[in-house]
C-alpha cells in the first residue's frame, strides 16, 4: 500500500470539490433559463418523460448547449494548462500560440469576404488555429525551439493577424455587425452537431493529457534537467504544442474567440492545486467545464430575455476573482 | 560504467568550440574538468549529457555509441545536474526526487512501491530525511543542491555529471556537496564528471583532472601533475605558490599574484 501524505490527499479533496462543482453547474446550466426545471425534473423529462414540453427544451436546445459548454471549457482550459507548462510561463495562454489571431482571421476572411459560406466558418477558423500555430512553431525553430522564442514569435504573428482582421473591419464597415458574435464568443444557436464537431478532440485531449501529466512536470525542471531524465524535450514540446493547438482550435471554431478562459482558468486551478500535472489536468478538466457552464447560464439569465455574449460575463466576473484569489494567496506565503 | 569521448568537436554557430576532445573517464572514478571561463568546460558537460550535439565525433558508454542508444535508457545510467535548473513554488523535496523516476517508467505507468522506496533511500542518503515535505524553494541552497543530488540519486544512476555543483554557494555548503559527492563515489561505486570553479577543490576531490583551454584539452593528470606553478601560469595567468596538504593529502596552492606575461616560464614568485 502507497500512504498518501497531506499534500496529496489535500489536492485529492480538492478534486472532489471540483467534480461536485461540475454537477452542481451542469444542473445549473441545463435547468435555468426561460423556463426553471429542477434538477429531479431533468433527470426524469431525459429519462422517460419523452415527448413533453420540457423534454424538447432540454434535449434540443439546453443539454447541446451546455455540453458544448463544458467541452469548450475543457478543451481551452487544457491547452492553456499545457502550454503554460512549456512556456514556463503563467501568462501563457491559446493566444499565444496564435490560436485566437489565425482562427479569428480566417473565420473573419470567410464571413467578410465569401459571407454565402458562413458554414465553413468552424472548419476554417479550425485550420486557421492550426496554421497559425505552425507559423508562429516554424518562426522560433533554429535548431531547436526555446520558450521565449516562441512567445516572441507568438506575438508578432498574433499582431500580424491582428492586423488583417483591423483591416478588413476597416474595408468592410457594414460586415462589422455581423462578425461581431464571434469576435466575442458565445453560444447562442448551438446545436448537437456543434457537439459531434468539439468532442472528438475534446476526447482526444482529455486521453493524452492524462496519460501525459508527467512529461510535463518534467519539462517544467527545464530543458537541461528534463533532456538528463531521458526526454526527448523538443519532441515532446512539440507534440504538446500541436495537441494544445487542436484543442483551442476547436474550441474557437464552435463558439468564436473565447480565449480568455485559458489563459485564466488554468491559472485559477493552479492557485487552488497547484503546479503537479498530475492533479493539474484533473482538476482544470472540471473547474474549466464550470466556468463556462456557470458563464454561460448567467449570460442568458441575468438581462433576460436579452443575452449578452459569454465572453463578456466571462471577463467580467473571472477577472476580478482572478485577481482576489492571486492576492488571497500572496499573502498567505 | 566508464565513459569516453572520441574526436569530439561542437560548434556554436560557424564557430568550433570544442576541438578534437578524447575524453575518458574509467569506471569509479571522480574526474573534474577545470579550465577559465570560455575554454569549453560547460559545453563538454553539455554534449556529455547529450544536451548539446556533436559536430563531429563520438561518445561512448561502456564502448557503446550512445546516438545508438534510446536517450531513456540513457538516463537509468546517467544522472546530469546541469547549472540551469527550474522548480515551480509548490514543489516539495520529496517530488523533486520522484521525478527521477521518470526514465524507469514505462509510458503512462505511476510509481509503485518499489520506485517510493528508491525515493526514500535517495532522501535518507542525502540527510533529507526532516525536511522531505518543505518546497524547493524554501531551502538554504545547500539543501537545495542536495535536494537535486538527491533526484539524480534516484535515477540509479551508474554515472553522475554535475556542472559547477558549489556555484553560488557558501563554502560550508561548498563542502558539504562536495563530501556528499565523494561519499556517494565511495559507497556506491558511482562514476562522476563535474566542472569545478575551485582549482583546489578540484584537487582536494578528484582521481584524475582534464584542463580546457581554447576548447582543447591540454592537460590531463592526477592533481599533483595538474597543481604546477608553471601549468597554473599558463592557463590560468596566476603565479601561485604549491603546498601539500598533510591532512587530506592533496597539493593545494595560493595565488599571489596576476602573470603579467603568460609566455614568460621564469617564476619570480615573491
Amino acid at each position: 500500500m502507497i500512504k498518501y501524505t497531506k499534500e496529496e490527499s489535500k489536492k485529492k479533496t480538492i478534486i472532489t470539490v471540483f467534480i461536485i462543482l461540475f454537477i452542481v453547474s451542469f444542473f445549473f446550466s441545463v435547468g435555468n433559463g426561460a423556463v426553471q426545471i429542477s434538477p429531479i425534473g431533468i433527470i426524469k423529462s431525459i429519462l422517460y418523460e419523452k415527448g413533453t414540453v420540457n423534454y424538447q427544451i432540454i434535449w434540443n436546445v439546453r443539454l447541446p448547449r451546455t455540453i458544448v459548454a463544458a467541452l469548450v471549457g475543457i478543451c481551452l482550459s487544457l491547452s492553456g494548462a499545457i502550454l503554460q507548462g512549456i512556456m514556463r510561463n503563467p501568462l501563457a495562454g491559446p493566444n499565444i500560440i496564435g490560436v485566437s489571431s489565425g482562427g479569428g482571421f480566417f473565420a473573419l476572411v470567410i464571413l467578410i469576404i465569401f459571407p454565402s459560406y458562413y458554414y465553413l466558418v468552424p472548419i476554417g477558423a479550425f485550420i486557421g488555429a492550426l496554421s497559425a500555430t505552425l507559423f508562429i512553431y516554424s518562426l522560433a525553430w533554429k535548431e531547436g525551439v526555446l520558450p521565449t522564442r516562441l512567445v516572441l514569435a507568438g506575438v508578432a504573428v498574433s499582431s500580424l493577424f491582428s492586423a488583417g482582421t483591423n483591416a478588413l473591419m476597416t474595408f468592410f464597415p457594414d460586415r462589422v455587425h455581423g462578425v461581431l458574435g464571434f469576435m466575442v464568443g458565445g453560444l447562442s444557436a448551438i446545436t448537437w452537431k456543434d457537439v459531434r464537431m468539439i468532442l472528438p478532440y475534446a476526447i482526444l485531449g482529455m486521453i493524452l493529457i492524462l496519460f501525459l501529466p508527467d512529461k510535463l512536470n518534467i519539462l517544467m525542471l527545464g530543458d537541461e534537467v528534463a533532456t538528463g531524465l531521458g526526454l526527448r524535450v523538443e519532441r515532446t514540446r512539440f507534440v504538446f504544442i500541436i495537441i494544445s493547438s487542436l484543442l483551442a482550435g476547436a474550441a474557437v471554431s464552435v463558439v468564436g474567440l473565447l480565449g480568455f478562459v485559458g489563459l485564466i482558468v488554468p491559472h485559477m486551478t493552479r492557485l487552488f492545486i497547484g503546479s503537479d500535472y498530475r492533479y493539474l489536468f484533473l482538476g482544470t478538466i472540471f473547474f474549466g467545464a464550470s466556468i463556462v457552464m456557470i458563464c454561460d447560464t448567467l449570460s442568458r439569465i441575468l438581462f433576460a430575455p436579452m443575452e449578452i455574449p459569454v465572453g463578456i460575463i466571462m471577463s467580467a466576473l473571472g477577472a476580478p476573482f482572478f485577481l482576489y484569489l492571486l492576492r488571497k494567496k500572496e499573502a498567505m506565503r | 560504467m566508464s565513459m569516453e569521448t572520441k574526436s569530439l568537436q561542437v560548434k556554436y554557430g560557424e564557430k568550433l568550440v570544442l576541438k578534437d576532445i578524447n575524453f575518458r573517464v574509467s569506471n569509479g572514478e571522480i574526474v573534474t574538468i577545470i579550465g577559465p571561463n570560455g575554454s569549453g568546460k560547460t559545453t563538454l558537460i553539455k554534449s556529455l549529457s547529450r544536451y548539446i550535439k556533436a559536430y563531429s565525433g563520438e561518445i561512448y558508454l561502456d564502448g557503446k555509441d550512445i546516438s545508438q542508444i534510446p536517450t531513456k535508457k540513457i538516463a537509468r545510467e546517467v544522472a546530469v545536474l546541469p547549472q540551469v535548473k527550474n522548480v515551480s513554488a509548490d514543489v516539495t523535496i520529496e517530488n523533486l526526487v520522484s521525478y527521477g523516476r521518470y526514465p524507469h517508467l514505462s509510458f503512462g505507468k505511476r510509481i509503485n512501491k518499489n520506485d517510493k522506496d528508491i525515493i526514500n533511500w535517495a532522501i535518507k542518503k542525502t540527510g533529507l530525511v526532516k525536511l522531505k515535505d518543505r518546497y524547493i524553494a524554501t531551502l538554504s541552497g545547500g539543501e537545495r543542491q542536495r535536494a537535486w543530488i538527491a533526484m539524480a540519486l534516484a535515477q540509479k544512476p551508474k554515472i553522475l555529471i554535475l556542472d559547477e555543483p558549489t556555484t553560488y554557494l557558501d563554502i560550508s555548503y561548498q563542502l558539504e556537496v562536495l563530501e556528499l559527492v565523494k561519499e556517494l563515489n565511495e559507497s556506491l561505486g558511482i562514476t562522476v564528471i563535474m566542472v569545478l570553479h575551485d582549482l583546489n577543490q578540484a584537487a582536494r576531490y578528484s582521481n584524475n583532472i582534464y584542463v580546457l583551454k581554447n576548447g582543447e584539452i591540454c592537460e590531463y593528470g592526477k592533481p599533483s601533475d595538474i597543481l604546477q606553478a608553471k601549468l597554473l601560469k599558463d592557463v590560468f595567468r596566476i603565479e601561485a605558490h604549491i603546498y601539500e596538504d598533510e591532512i587530506n593529502r592533496c597539493p593545494y596552492f595560493i595565488p599571489h599574484k596576476l602573470s603579467l606575461n603568460s609566455t614568460n616560464n621564469d617564476l619570480n614568485l615573491v
